[in-house]
């Protein structure tokens, strides 16, 4: 936490800052899903950057693949099949949805569900019980000397 | 000789531990007072002495003592004195003795202002509280110990990581360690909770000032790293998301959860175990996220030395200590019977829907950062979990947190109407999708995060107006009464509203953001949205221990110049590595953000523009939620000894309500 130390040993590869002036493409939109498709997809040599933020060669290299795919006139679903399948999944920065990742995907949702029902219960339970006062008198003088502003 | 003593006053406080761990605890079984009262020196003779050694070892580093292996790995003559001294935490071993120095303060000022704890209770703190500084001495003087001395001194030093010498770095880590070690009371007050097997109104009290304190530490802990992310790594990122990061967000997310069920304790009585496990958790998302930072399992930007050996026992020091409570409040927390009632529509409610949103929301960073592990254990699936992810899994949550808060604020305790709530909240409503519209309508053709994060700033903001004024009452003294409310509801407002305002800046910033890549030559100027940009000169310069190259750029808005900044590109040779210092007009609708790359060949220089809307918001909005933290700290009835001296308080201009 103290710091994003070692930006990568990509940084002491290139000295440069990410997308460079001469990847870009002439047509805005095209250029626009590139760098959408690009913040989805992990520099694999860095230690969690996407390939937009990174500075290492293969970053500009997987940049420079991207746009060739969405120059010959891929979807951006293909651009990224096309990665994964010479990179494996571990290049995609958004887990799919198949397999084993599905618990993923749903443990929030399933978690928010068993809070609700298990928060419904308690709920139940708190506005039927009786009202319970256990504290003994000494008790009671303690508290109120506390509680006192 | 200052380094030996320093390492032996380490020594001895860790022998000061073990006592403080074992004999107050033995006294409060057996009830001898004599053994409890043997916690309160202990606890400050820890602090003094581990103050002392972390003197010790700032000291060698100021003087530049390069046969210490620490100070030789760390730091250089050439360095500016301020990252000399900020270098004594900028590495793992000082950065852990100055992790146990914030535990061994808290211990101790547990001790100082304590005095109305009941004595056993008291006693059973101290000594929890010892028993996580045992284990923390014992990790820095068997494995990271900063005293180790060198056989041959070299006659200069490495250097500090380059990117740490900045001011950011000097007080992001300090803030951070007051938040993660400040939990370590509320987790103390826990387990000695669970020992003495009862939890009332007044421990919901105790424990409540030590929440809000550890909480708001990290709150401006996490702003400043984010802060400082924006403006020293040259894109202008502000949050990734990053397992580091995640590990400082995830017991943020806790403690605020914890700090909104204590309220139930103290006031109603109620949600007793659920208060209890969610400090547990809180201390022991603190220690999971050590563990994350020092052990290397998870790759992470953040690299600190990774050891296994320290990964192990990191590890060892956090199933322990979390697994031992969870056990014990396995056992125990069937004894903490709820007292208060309440309707289904209730604050009380409020506060269980808010708890409910912050423990899932901190549920799913924890999946998610720990994926990639549990991926490759179980099924061997090497896969990466990284923001995509989170932006889509997590922020449902904040969302929905955001639209509930106004309601759930405005209810009142024990049983509530919706029906009476809503129409109050009618105004607020109607004002937020109005400018949420505005904002749609402006932006033409963009997301619909920006309109969608200014509907909930504003109805957070409205919403907080709307119960201020509310609590005002009606008639004509709305003003006075606004002025004499309790401390801690202008707390209150104040953070919901510094909420607001970040959940605005955030989403605006990821909205609306602007950025522009180009070659310009020199003397070239060219437009980014509203603003002209104008490249003057590029030209070599040395600073104290780097060479740089710095440009300076005239930025014009409707012809006129309203800034000079020089963005810089510098080289550290010690440490062989070079940096990007952006250069910034900070403004309070947007910062322009400067980059420059490098030389390109056939003459002219890589330029990034970046134009980030209300960027500053989400800091300014996260020191606003910290501000009402602090204020509702000030509070009387908070005060930690409050009830212990109940002086007439002197200042008899405060009206009695």
């Amino acid at each position: 936490m103290i710091a994003r130390l070692l930006i990568c040993l990509c940084l002491i590869a290139t000295p440069a800052v990410a997308v460079q002036p001469d990847e870009i493409l002439d047509d805005p939109q095209l250029e626009e899903r590139a760098r959408v498709i690009s913040e989805e997809l992990r520099c694999l040599v860095c230690r969690n950057e996407n390939i937009d933020e990174s500075n290492a060669d293969l970053a500009r290299d997987l940049r420079i693949l991207v746009r060739e795919r969405l120059v010959e006139g891929d979807t951006n679903e293909q651009v990224l099949d096309f990665v994964v399948d010479r990179y494996g999944e571990y290049v995609l920065l958004r887990p799919t949805l198949t397999g084993s990742n599905l618990l993923l995907w749903i443990a929030g949702p399933l978690m928010l569900l068993m809070a609700i029902a298990t928060a419904i219960f308690y709920t139940r339970s708190r506005a039927t019980a009786p009202e319970t006062d256990a504290l003994s008198e000494d008790e009671k003088r303690r508290l109120d000397e506390l509680l006192k502003d | 000789m200052i380094t030996e003593l320093g390492h032996f006053a380490l020594i001895l406080a860790f022998a000061v531990a073990v006592v403080q761990m074992v004999v107050p605890l033995a006294g409060a079984m057996t009830k001898r007072a004599d053994w409890m009262a043997v916690a309160e020196p202990a606890a400050t003779a820890q602090f003094l002495l581990t103050a002392f050694s972390f003197a010790a070892l700032t000291y060698a580093f100021v003087v530049s003592d390069f046969s210490l292996q620490l100070v030789t790995l760390n730091s250089h003559t050439d360095k500016p004195m301020i990252y000399k001294i900020t270098g004594v935490w900028g590495n793992h071993e000082g950065s852990m003795l100055l992790w146990v120095l914030i535990l061994t303060l808290f211990g101790a000022m547990a001790a100082w202002f304590g005095g109305n704890l009941p004595p056993t209770l008291r006693a059973r703190v101290l000594a929890v509280q010892s028993s996580i500084a045992v284990a923390f001495f014992a990790f820095i003087i068997f494995t990271s110990n900063p005293f180790w001395r060198l056989a041959i001194p070299p006659f200069n030093g490495q250097d500090l990581n380059p990117l740490l010498q900045d001011p950011g770095l000097a007080f992001h880590p300090p803030f951070l360690y007051l938040g993660y070690v400040g939990l370590s009371m509320s987790f103390s007050f826990a387990v000695a909770a669970l020992m003495e097997g009862r939890v009332d109104a007044a421990w919901g009290r105790w424990v409540r000032p030590w929440t809000l304190t550890a909480w708001l530490f990290l709150t401006i802990g996490i702003a400043l790293g984010s802060w400082w992310a924006y403006y020293e790594l040259g894109w202008g990122g502000f949050w990734f998301w990053d397992p580091v990061e995640n590990a400082s967000f995830m017991p943020w997310l806790i403690a605020a959860a914890l700090l909104h069920s204590a309220i139930v304790v103290e006031k109603r009585e109620a949600l007793k175990s659920w208060t209890i496990l969610l400090a547990i958790l809180a201390f022991g998302f603190s220690l999971i996220g050590a563990f994350i930072v020092r052990s290397g399992v998870l790759t992470s930007v953040h690299a600190f030395a990774n050891d296994p050996e320290r990964g192990v026992y990191l590890l060892i020091i956090t199933g322990v200590f979390t697994g031992g409570a969870l056990v014990l409040f396995a056992i125990r927390a069937s004894a903490m019977e709820a007292k208060g009632v309440f309707g289904s529509v209730s604050r009380e409610t409020g506060l269980i829907v808010n708890n409910i949103l912050l423990a899932v929301s901190c549920f799913v960073v924890f999946v998610g950062t720990m994926w990639p592990l549990l991926a490759d254990i179980l099924w061997e699936r090497k896969l990466s979990v990284g923001p995509p992810f989170f932006n889509q899994a997590f922020t449902p949550f904040m969302v929905l947190l955001a639209l509930a808060l106004p309601i759930g604020s405005l209810l009142p305790w024990k049983r509530g109407r919706l029906e009476r709530v809503i129409p109050l909240l009618v105004p607020a409503l109607i004002l937020s999708i109005a400018l949420a519209a505005l904002a749609f309508a402006i932006q033409t053709g963009r997301s619909a995060l920006g309109p969608i994060g200014v509907a909930l700033g504003i109805w957070l903001i409205a919403g907080t107006v709307t119960e201020l004024w509310q609590r005002a009452g009606k008639g004509g003294v709305r003003l006075q009464r606004l002025r004499g409310l309790p401390r801690a509801d202008w707390g209150k407002a104040v953070a919901h509203s510094g909420l607001g305002i970040t959940m605005f800046g955030v989403a605006a910033l990821m909205a609306w953001e602007l950025e522009d890549i180009r070659i310009a030559q020199i003397g070239d100027r060219f437009s980014v949205g509203i603003h002209d940009i104008e490249l003057r000169d590029v030209r070599r310069e040395r600073g104290p221990n780097y060479v740089t190259t710095k440009a300076e750029m005239g930025v014009f808005r409707n012809g006129r110049e309203v800034a000079v900044l020089y963005p810089e590109k510098r080289f550290y040779p010690v440490a062989n590595m070079p940096t990007t210092e952006a250069a910034i007009k900070n403004g309070i609708l947007r910062d322009v953000y400067l980059v420059i790359g490098d030389p390109q060949q056939n003459g002219g220089w890589a330029v990034r523009t970046y134009i980030k809307p209300f960027a500053n918001w989400i800091w300014a909005g996260s020191i606003i939620m910290a501000l009402g933290g602090a204020l509702s700290l000030s509070d009387r009835r908070h005060r930690v000894a409050a009830g212990a001296r109940r002086i007439a308080a002197p200042d008899n201009a405060v009206p009695a309500e």
